[in-house]
């Protein structure tokens, strides 16, 4: 059996390097299924690990209450655009609501910071000093700022890597220095340790922290005093953030005086929901790509079919010789399998290939992150095979039920 | 024991549409191991069919065929494809070599379906072609080889599997006359020297003065059957 299946093998690939083109053309339809899938895959799991790693980074049970009316847009398209929070609101929460471990709030504004003769447009954030907990920011180097901090309105600055990397000259210290916003000094006291990107691609590094209290009274202005961008809030248990989304629901609108038939002027939203939105969008996406991978693998696996039909037909006298010369019909259904399992396997690996490449060139175009799994490849690998198993197996057990005498006469 | 070959009453019809064409009118032929036999007769009589039938290739309409003592017409597709591997060698007037193949890999073909280890088959295959003269050829293909030498394979593949039946159908139809002695020769040495049993179907007087055994066909029936005492060798 071992040498029948070697020699099948080395004749099905002898017979198939003849007619490359035709191959090759016979394959596309494999080659680009299979691509779709390993694409698919990939960058199915790379949203997947980016959306992981984001909600990872915003801390843990986090819920963010943000003004304005639910949008389809986003999460944190609605900041600042509306003073329908307050900090008030924020203390009230945390009072009224035990489940809530946590309390924070914030405001934040893009502005230039500027240390010696260097300067930096970035997200300067006004936060109360809880935000720092519920987010899990941890410190590259000193320390983050206080109650106290807070309570005197202190000019004391935390900054992100990348503020760090395009203010200070490489191996200058941070912690210590004195920056300027809106022309008002504050001392760094502490870096960031990264974070890295967001699953929307924005850096999430790229931030300034100050006190809030600090910021609304000297640098964001005082317009909408008390006014805030963002709530957050934690629980202990990620299984209360459900029940704890409800209850600050119901004590902002009786806050904001809503009527039962008003809509919420508010919007909340936990890391479920965030990374459940991140999902649907690589959903989509994937379903495109599986719409894609199942037509390609169809067509390809019927180009099988034909040409394995076309081959079956062109070799009917060889079929016949063989039987005379004591080939069974598993011999040659075995043989044309073979054949077309050879076709669909050469079609997997170029698709393999290709789609390791368009994978690649997604996250280089599109800056979509995209993780190539070794169980995605052997599995488009499986599935090739079994296409080319399926497509040829009503050619083959054709081949093999051809009469002896009547494939031998065929002409 | 009774003879290799025992076909009783073989019918053969073929039905057209309408037409009905009566290949095989009941032929009944008995062939002794180690016979060298010649198969003679118009053209269309019946002579390949009754070749396809006594090979296991076809099958009769009605009547049963004996080799060595097994009913044939009892047997399934792979027992079928078991005998024609083992008992029967095959050799046709267009040789039947598989193109683009090496003339070895051709030869090892029996052997291949037989299961047998690769290193055994190329050698048992080298030695067959060897044994036809054409040591040195393995790595020809088809295309590569004359008339002759193509038939000299296909002998080859027949006998590689040490077959006790060889059934050879107009061997020498397509081959000079040169060619069709050296063939003759082949077919007539492998009978006198390893006792394999001949049928050769010919139209040529010439080529059926070397058998030992002449049978007739006309119509689809024997109408001839004689032994001879042979004087070329
Ligand atoms: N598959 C078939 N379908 C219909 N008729 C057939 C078929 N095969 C053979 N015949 C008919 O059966 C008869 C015998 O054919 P066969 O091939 O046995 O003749 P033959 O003696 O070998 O002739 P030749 O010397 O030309 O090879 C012929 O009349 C032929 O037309
Ligand atoms: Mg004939």
């Amino acid at each position: 059996m071992g040498a029948f299946l070697l020699l099948t093998i080395t004749t099905a690939f002898r017979i198939l390097s003849r007619n490359r083109l035709r191959a090759g053309l016979t394959v596309l339809g494999i080659v680009i299924g299979v691509a779709a899938v390993i694409a698919m895959i990939s960058i199915g799991e790379g949203a997947k690990a980016a959306v992981r790693s984001q909600v990872a980074s915003m801390g843990t049970n986090v819920i963010i209450i943000l003004p304005g009316a639910t949008t389809t847009g986003g999460v944190r398209g609605g900041q600042g655009s509306a003073v329908s929070l307050t900090v008030a609101d924020a203390q009230d929460l945390k009072k009224r609501i035990p489940l809530l471990t946590d309390t924070a709030w914030g405001k934040r504004d893009v502005m230039q910071v500027v240390y010696g003769n260097r300067n930096w447009n970035a997200p300067v954030n006004g936060i109360s000093p809880g935000y720092l907990t519920i987010r899990d920011w941890s410190y590259a180097g000193g320390l983050p700022f206080t109650q106290t901090d807070m309570d005197v309105a202190a000019r004391v600055a935390l900054v992100g890597q990348t503020v760090v990397d395009n203010l200070f000259e490489p191996g200058e210290e941070p912690v210590g220095a004195t920056i300027r916003l809106k022309n008002v000094p504050f001392t760094v006291i502490g870096v960031l340790a990264p974070k890295g990107q967001s699953s929307q691609g924005t850096d999430q590094d790229d931030i300034v922290f100050i006190p809030f209290t600090t910021a609304e009274r000297k640098v964001l202005g005082t317009q909408f005093l008390g006014s805030i961008g963002a709530i957050f809030a934690s629980t202990d248990l990620t299984e209360d953030l459900p029940e704890a989304v409800a209850q600050i629901r119901e004590v902002l609108r009786s806050r904001h005086r809503l009527q039962p038939e008003q809509a919420d002027d508010f919007t909340v939203r936990t890391q479920i929901d965030i990374a459940a939105i991140q999902e649907g969008t690589g959903q989509t996406l994937t379903v495109m790509l599986f719409a894609i991978a199942s037509i390609s693998l169809l067509v390809g696996g019927i180009g099988i079919m034909n040409i394995l039909l076309v081959s079956v037909t062109e070799r009917t006298k060889e079929i016949g010789v063989r039987m005379a010369v004591g080939a069974k019909r598993r011999h040659i259904l075995l043989q044309f399998l073979i054949e077309a399992m050879t076709l669909s396997l050469f079609g997997g690996l170029l698709g393999i290939v290709l789609g390791i490449l368009s994978a690649r060139a997604t996250t280089v175009i599109a800056g979509w992150p995209t993780i190539i799994s070794l169980e995605s490849i052997v599995a488009a690998f499986l599935f090739s095979l079994f296409v080319g198993l399926f497509f040829g197996l009503y050619p083959a057990n054709k081949a093999s039920r051809l009469n002896p005498i009547d494939a031998l006469r065929y002409e | 024991m009774g003879s290799l070959i025992e076909c009783r009453d073989l019918w053969k019809v073929y039905r057209l549409g309408d037409v009905q064409v009566q290949a095989l009118r009941g032929v009944t032929v008995d062939i002794q191991r180690g016979e060298f036999l010649a198969i003679m007769g118009a053209s269309g009589s019946g002579k390949s069919t009754l070749m396809n039938i006594i090979g296991c290739l076809d099958s009769p309409t009605s009547g049963t065929c004996r080799l060595s003592d097994r009913d044939i017409g009892s047997l399934d597709s792979d027992a079928l494809a078991e005998v024609r591997n083992r008992e029967i060698g095959f050799i046709f007037q267009n040789f039947n070599l598989i193109p683009r193949t090496s003339a070895l890999e051709n030869v090892q073909l029996p052997l291949f379906y037989r299961g047998l280890p690769l290193r055994e088959q190329r050698a048992r295959a080298a030695e067959a072609l060897a044994r036809v003269g054409l040591a040195g050829r393995e790595q020809h293909y088809p295309a590569q080889l004359s008339g002759g030498q193509q038939q000299r394979v296909a002998i080859a593949r027949a006998l590689v599997s040490t077959p006790s039946i060889l059934l050879a159908d107009e061997p020498t139809g397509n081959l000079d006359t040169e060619s069709s002695r050296e063939i003759m020769a082949v077919l007539k040495g492998l009978n006198r020297d390893e006792g394999i049993t001949v049928l050769v179907v010919t139209h040529e007087a010439d080529i059926a003065a070397y058998m030992s055994r002449e049978i007739i066909i006309k119509d689809g029936q024997i109408v001839t059957d004689r032994q001879k005492n042979l004087v070329i060798g």
